[in-house]
Formats: structure tokens, C-alpha cells, sequence
């Protein structure tokens, strides 16, 4: 017990640093973030696993040392519970006065046989194992709430249980995202996701084939209650599933409402704009036209979206777009969203021209843009403004590079009485989680619920009585019992049985 | 019609706070007289006890009934009192969720209301079982701070729920988690008052009004007996905390900051009922434990709600 006491605690402690310290799991852009402003620092807490906290080595030694003392505690208590469970309760002491909730009670009426016998019977009834004695004097001895220490053992072992299946399932888990324009496909196959986290036995082959679309990204506003005005208050996305030999099932994907997908669950994490983009080169081709998800900044969606033409001629063009859907201008003359919906949208770009360092087959970000090898024309302190533009406009780019396009996503009749709400594209992030040891692990946890609630509140007493016989005839009864672990309600549970059993022998 | 009742929540609020604020000075008052005049009863009453105590390992019921009651006029009225400050407390929480539509524990704000009142509730409750008005001071004070800070740092006006807050589970999650704090509060009072009461029956140098509380062996069961409910409560928090982050992050157990303080808090209260299962550990340790779970327990709604990064991030601040 004291080894386990230690190693409990030793554990509370241990798990406080990954709290302190952005971990790469829950928080990777966190990390990254400490590592750019500690360098030293964080070279120092990587070399102690500080960012893997759960998966480190000291970490894990702890709980491994703890469910080890664990299976030492729970295998010999559980033999000794099987031998207890067979073992008649024990013989009754001699001296019941010493032991808790004694009470005397005068029979005179009545002898020890049927007070000892009706004793027994009303034992059994409240759920005791009884064993008579013979004794000097006739006694029974009664005990219940084995189901204590059963309750115990299930709900370490259930532990036990829970961790087995969060390592074994854990192996078999996968999960990934993918950021999903409206109106296009997600084709579940490797390649095609964002990222991707696979468990230790993942194979490919276990990605059921289907393909999902977003046919519709819909936003709910709050607009009646100015405390929170234009605060979202529902977010659904419309998708079609196509399954080869199934028929089209269309289903919705909400914010605590995942969408169960072929034994996987499509869960909505994110959204924001994506607007599609055209660039034209001085040569008048165009370089480049794609429809861009920009990166959410704040609750009014101002957001951060990066374009590259490599392909522009005479030089590769690269921009920084930021998209406010409801643009308003600040007194210093910057722009800001107000509003998340798309009532004002405007893009405004910063271009840059060079080498967008994308030529010499290292992987870029896509949500960043290396500006060291550019000259920046547009925008910033180039002389020349950041180009604004509406959903439909095209401007020019500065120095003959070209024109770049806003494409409003409504074709033909652009103005309608949605006003500008369609203009431009939405993007859902999806999380798609595979994960076979869930049943599992809820399974073992609520096993131990149940033996933790038995553990605790199933009180294991003893229970004796004993008739003695009177010189003048009658009996003096005698009832005492023996609390086996804890049971703040001994007393009054002897006291209670003994009026019980006395009234019964008076009628 | 919403910031109607939101302000009538509000002004029920103020009158809680100032109706426990009468009998935080009234329970301040019974102490500081009971000092004055330790009966001669108590201390007979004590005697007893402690003769029970070293036969058996568990304490009894009977001696409350034997022993003469000492009465105590201002905790009667300090206990009246808390009553009639809940029922406003608690009508302020009712009116704030008739207001907003939803229950109302969905920002900090909301849950200091209502865990503050579920705490005072179990204090109101558990008098049914166990005396022990003698944490008055305790409990009133810990629910005016609650409900201060609530009210001055962390008031929100009323704003719709978050769609990632949109579900039962957080009746549920929530709503269980201020239970488990309810319990384990007053489980650290008594754990404190043991502390007070071990250190004056080993003849250490301590206040008078100690004589007319129960002796450190009956403070310690009880501390535990409120504890263990409130570990039960706080196990079903975690469970139900790993349902709702299925369904809503996709996973059931991510090591997020407050998912972490939540197993902080799990596995020291683990620690403290193995802590009474351990030779030398029980008595002033095991009491030091249950602090340090309930303060681990203040410290993850406080600090970790607002200083630490996380998915929890539902302060409304």
C-alpha cells in the first residue's frame, strides 16, 4: 500500500510539467512557438522529454511501476477473496462487550434455541452468511459484504483493463485531416489528407474506399442579442458520401455531432474562407487560378490565405491576402473584419516577385510564404498600396506583372437577395478517427465505476449474537458486531437488528 | 426580457451574497462565544469519545444521542440564515438559466454561481447526517468569495451557447464536476479542522472553540466519508469528460491542460483513501492530502481556466 501510495502521488506530480509546457501532441504549434523563443531553454527541456511529457520515459516508468504493483497487489488478494468467500464466518468471541455497538437485551420469556434460531433467520434475510456455535452459551456468528472486496478487485483489475486497451487499440487507431472546400470531394485514401496520424499496426489497406463531399458549409449568426452579436451559434456541414456499391447518402456534420462514416467518425473542426484566385502574367496566361482556404485570425474571420504562381513569367509571383468577409476601416486607414458573415467582403494582397524558393524539391507550407529571396512590389513599404479588391474585380499587378482576379463564387446573376453571402467559398476541416479501442476502454472504465461504488459504500461487518441463559429462566441476548473496513454505520445497523430481532421474539 | 430576468438574477445574487454575509458574522460570533464558554458537557462528551475511539477503529453513532447537546443560539440563526441565502443563490442560478435558455454553468461566471451554490447545497444537505454547522464559517466564507469574484471578474452578460457547448453533456460533465467540488470542499474543511483539532490533543497550544468540535479521530472519518463521494463524483466527471471529448474533439483523452489537472486532482484523491489504508499515514497526512486535492481542485478552475492554454478555453472572458 505504501508503495502504491508513493508511486500515486509520484504520479500526480509527474503529470503537472505537461500542463506548463506546451506538449506536441495536444499543442504542436505551441511547441514550435516555445522552441523560437527559448532556444536554450527548450533544448534543455526537449533532452527530458519536457514536450512529450506522457510518452517519456520517467512518465511512463511511473504508471508501469504502478500497474505493476498493481497486479502484485490485486493476484494474491484475489486468491485470498476466493478462500474468504469459502470460509464460514468465525467462531464468536467470547468477550462481545468489547466490540462495537454492544447492546444487552432481558428475554425473560423466551429461550435461547428459538431467539439463537430466529436470530439466524433474520440474519440471512438482511444478507449475511451465519454459522451457529455451540459454545458455552448458543451464539451466531453472521457476516456480509464480501461484495466489498469484490467490488475492489474489479475495479483494479478494470484499470488494469482500461490501460490494456488503450495500448493494444491504441495501435490499431488512426486519425487525419482534411480541409474541404464547398462543392469538393474528399477521397479517403492516404494521399489525399491534410495529415495524417497513423497507430503502430495501421495499414493502408484498412481505409474503407468511399468519397465524401461538402455540398454546403452553413453558419448560424446571433443577431438579436447585441452582447454577442455575430456570435456563431450553429455550424453545419452538408455532405454526400459515396460508397462503391452503395447508394449517395447525404448526412450532416455538426460541432458535437460526428458523422459516422463506414466505421469511422467524421468529426467538424474548423472553417473559413476560400477564395478562389486567378493570376494572369505579364504575357497574359495565367499562372495560376485556385480556390486558396485562408487561415482564420480572429472571431470575425479576418484571415490569413498565401497564393504562389511559380509558374508567372518573367518572375514568380507570390502574395499575402488578407480576406476581412466584412471589411471596416480602422482610423489608421487598416482594414478589419466587424462581422464573420460575408456582408463587406474585400481581399487585400501583398505581392512579392523572385524566387519563391519552391524549385529545389524542399516541401513548403502551403499556409506560409518564404519572403527572404523576394522584393516585395505591393503592399507594406514597397511605395506601391496593398491591392484591394471585391469578389468579381481584377486589378493590375505593379511593373507590367500581370492582373490578379478575385473570382466571385456565384456564376451568372451575381447580385441576389442573399446579397454577397455567396460570393465566396467556405471551407470545412475535417477530423476523421478511427479508433476500435473506445468500447473498450468506456466498457473497463464503467466496470470500475461499479466497483469503485460497491468498494466504497457495501460496508463488510460481522455481526454476532449470543444467548445466554438466566439462572431465573429467560435469556440475556447479547449483540455486538465488527466493522471490516469502513462503516460509519455500524453501530446503528447492530443497534437496529437488535430492536428488530427482540421485537420479533415478544410477538 | 432576457436582460430583465439576467438582472433579477443578479439582484437575487447580491441578496445572497448579503444574507451570507450575515451569517458568515453570526457562525464568526457562535466560534468566538463558544471559546468563551467551553462547556463543561463537551468536555465529558470528548472524554467518551475518545474511549470509544481507542477500542474500536470506527467511530459510533450512539455517543451524539448520549451526550447532553450543547446549544448554540447564533449558529441556529447563522444555519437559518444559509438556507434562506441559498434559496435566493439558487434562484439567481435558476433565473440566469430561464434567461439565457441553457443551463446555466457554460462560462466561468455561470459556474462559480452554480458550483458555489451546489457547494453550499451539500453543506445544507449533509446536516441531515452529520452535524456539522460548526464549517459555517468555512462554507459562507468560501461562497462569498466564489460569488464575489464570479460576480466582479468574471460576469458575462448573457450570450448564446457556443455550438461546441451544445450538448447534454454538459448538463451532465458539468454539472457532476461541481458536485465533486461541493464535496471535496467541505471534505478540506474537516480535513483542516482535524489538523487544528490533532495539533490540540498533542498538547500543542490552540483555540478554545476546538474543545466543542469532534474529536481528530471523528473529523477524520468524516472527512473521508464526504471525500469519497466526492472522489465518486469527480471519476464520473472524467468519464463523462471522455464521452463528450469523443464526440466533440474525436478523442477521448488527449493529455489537454485541464484533461491533465483533471487526473492530477483523480490520482491525488486516489492517494488519499490509499493514504488511509497505510500505516503512518493516516491522521495528519491523509488530512494534508485532501487540501492539497481540494486546493489542486481551486486551482484548475482558476488558474488553468485562465492563465493556460487549452480546448477548455470556455471562460467567456
Amino acid at each position: 500500500m505504501r508503495v502504491a501510495l508513493f508511486l500515486l502521488l509520484l504520479l500526480a506530480i509527474a503529470a503537472v510539467p505537461g500542463s506548463l509546457v506546451p506538449q506536441r501532441t495536444s499543442d504542436p504549434n505551441g511547441v514550435v512557438k516555445y522552441r523560437k523563443d527559448n532556444p536554450e531553454l527548450a533544448q534543455f527541456l526537449d533532452s527530458i522529454q519536457a514536450f512529450d511529457v506522457y510518452t517519456s520515459v520517467w512518465f511512463s516508468s511511473i504508471y508501469l511501476l504502478l500497474f505493476l504493483s498493481l497486479i502484485g497487489c490485486v493476484i494474491p488478494r484475489t486468491l485470498h477473496h476466493l478462500k474468504a468467500l469459502r470460509t464460514p464466518p468465525p467462531k464468536t468471541p467470547a468477550r462481545l462487550e468489547r466490540l462495537a455497538g454492544f447492546t444487552t437485551v432481558d428475554a425473560p420469556e423466551s429461550d435461547a434455541a428459538t431467539a439463537i434460531d430466529s436470530a439466524r433467520a433474520l440474519l440471512r434475510k438482511s444478507g449475511y452468511r451465519v454459522r451457529l456455535f455451540e459454545g458455552p452459551h448458543l451464539s451466531v456468528s453472521a457476516e456480509r459484504g464480501y461484495l466489498r472486496e469484490t467490488g475492489n478487485l474489479v475495479f483494479h483489475t478494470a484499470l488494469i483493463g482500461v490501460l490494456a486497451s488503450v495500448a493494444i487499440g491504441g495501435g490499431f487507431t488512426y486519425t487525419g485531416q482534411k480541409v474541404v472546400v464547398e462543392g469538393q470531394p474528399f477521397v479517403n485514401v492516404l494521399s489525399d489528407y491534410s495529415s495524417f496520424k497513423p497507430g503502430r499496426f495501421f495499414d493502408e489497406s484498412m481505409l474503407p474506399p468511399f468519397r465524401m463531399v461538402l455540398d454546403d458549409f452553413s453558419v448560424q449568426y446571433e443577431l438579436e442579442n447585441l452582447n454577442a452579436y455575430g456570435f456563431p451559434t450553429d455550424f453545419t456541414a452538408d455532405v454526400s458520401i459515396y460508397a462503391p456499391g452503395e447508394a449517395v447518402s447525404r448526412g450532416a456534420v455538426k460541432v458535437n455531432e460526428p458523422l459516422a462514416v463506414l466505421g469511422s467518425d467524421v468529426f467538424l473542426l474548423g472553417n473559413g474562407y476560400a477564395p478562389r484566385i486567378t493570376v494572369a502574367d505579364g504575357d497574359g496566361n495565367v499562372a495560376f487560378t485556385d480556390i486558396v482556404p485562408f487561415l482564420p485570425q480572429d472571431a470575425n474571420l479576418t484571415s490569413i490565405g498565401f497564393i504562389k504562381a511559380p509558374d508567372a513569367l518573367p518572375e514568380q509571383v507570390g502574395m499575402i491576402g488578407f480576406f476581412y468577409p466584412t471589411a471596416a476601416e480602422l482610423p489608421t486607414g487598416a482594414l478589419t473584419s466587424s462581422f464573420p458573415d460575408l456582408l463587406n467582403p474585400v481581399l487585400a494582397l501583398n505581392v512579392y516577385t523572385g524566387d519563391l524558393g519552391i524549385d529545389d524539391g524542399v516541401a513548403r507550407s502551403v499556409y506560409a510564404l518564404d519572403i527572404d529571396g523576394m522584393t516585395q512590389v505591393a503592399g507594406g513599404d514597397s511605395g506601391a498600396a496593398a491591392i484591394r479588391l471585391r469578389p468579381g474585380e481584377t486589378a493590375q499587378l505593379p511593373n507590367g506583372l500581370g492582373t490578379v482576379t478575385f473570382e466571385d463564387a456565384r456564376s451568372g446573376s451575381p447580385e441576389t437577395a442573399n446579397g454577397n453571402r455567396d460570393s465566396v467559398l467556405r471551407f470545412a476541416t475535417f477530423d476523421l478517427t478511427h479508433d476500435p479501442s473506445r468500447a473498450w476502454v468506456l466498457g473497463f472504465a464503467l466496470l470500475a465505476v461499479g466497483g469503485l461504488l460497491t468498494s466504497l459504500f457495501v460496508p463488510r461487518r460481522r455481526v454476532w449474537v449470543r444467548a445466554i441463559e438466566q439462572e431465573n429462566g429467560g435469556i440475556r441476548l447479547e449483540y455486538a458486531g465488527l466493522a471490516r473496513g469502513d462503516d460509519p454505520a455500524l453501530d446503528t445497523a447492530v443497534a437496529d437488528f437488535a430492536a428488530r430481532h427482540t421485537a420479533g421474539l415478544k410477538s | 426580457m432576457t436582460d430583465t430576468l439576467d438582472s433579477y438574477s443578479l439582484v437575487a445574487i447580491y441578496s445572497a451574497m448579503g444574507v451570507y454575509t450575515l451569517a458568515f458574522v453570526m457562525f464568526a460570533l457562535d466560534l468566538a462565544k463558544r471559546s468563551a464558554r467551553v462547556p463543561a458537557v463537551a468536555e465529558a462528551r470528548r472524554g467518551q469519545l475518545t474511549n470509544a475511539a481507542g477500542i474500536i477503529t470506527t467511530l459510533t453513532h450512539g455517543d451524539r444521542d448520549s451526550a447532553p447537546k450543547a446549544r448554540y443560539k447564533f449558529e441556529r440563526i447563522a444555519f437559518a440564515l444559509v438556507v434562506l441565502g441559498w434559496v435566493l443563490h439558487v434562484a439567481g442560478a435558476v433565473l440566469r438559466g430561464v434567461a439565457q435558455g441553457f443551463v446555466p454553468w457554460a462560462n466561468m461566471f455561470e459556474f462559480s454561481l452554480t458550483s458555489s451554490a451546489v457547494v453550499v447545497g451539500v453543506f445544507i444537505a449533509i446536516q441531515r447526517w452529520h452535524d456539522l454547522k460548526f464549517l459555517g464559517v468555512y462554507i459562507t466564507g468560501f461562497a462569498l468569495i466564489t460569488l464575489g469574484v464570479g460576480t466582479v471578474n468574471f460576469y458575462v452578460p448573457v450570450k448564446p451557447l457556443p455550438p461546441v457547448l451544445d450538448s447534454y453533456w454538459l448538463v451532465i460533465h458539468v454539472f457532476v464536476a461541481s458536485l465533486g467540488t461541493g464535496f471535496f470542499a467541505i471534505g478540506a474543511g474537516l480535513s483542516l479542522a482535524q489538523l487544528l483539532q490533532a495539533g490540540r490533543e498533542a498538547g500543542r497550544k490552540s483555540l478554545a472553540l476546538l474543545k466543542t468540535l469532534p474529536n481528530a479521530i471523528k473529523l477524520e472519518n468524516l472527512a473521508y466519508q464526504v471525500t469519497v463521494v466526492g472522489f465518486v463524483f469527480w471519476t464520473f466527471t472524467l468519464i463523462a469528460g471522455s464521452i463528450w471529448a469523443e464526440r466533440s474533439w474525436g478523442r477521448y483523452w488527449g493529455w489537454d491542460t485541464k484533461e491533465v489537472w483533471t487526473f492530477i486532482i483523480w490520482v491525488t484523491y486516489a492517494g488519499y483513501i490509499h493514504a488511509r489504508a497505510t500505516r503512518g499515514w493516516r491522521g495528519a497526512r491523509s488530512s494534508w492530502l485532501a487540501i492539497v486535492g481540494f486546493s489542486a481542485v481551486m486551482f484548475n478552475y482558476t488558474v488553468v481556466n485562465l492563465l493556460f492554454k487549452g480546448l477548455h478555453s470556455y471562460s467567456g472572458l
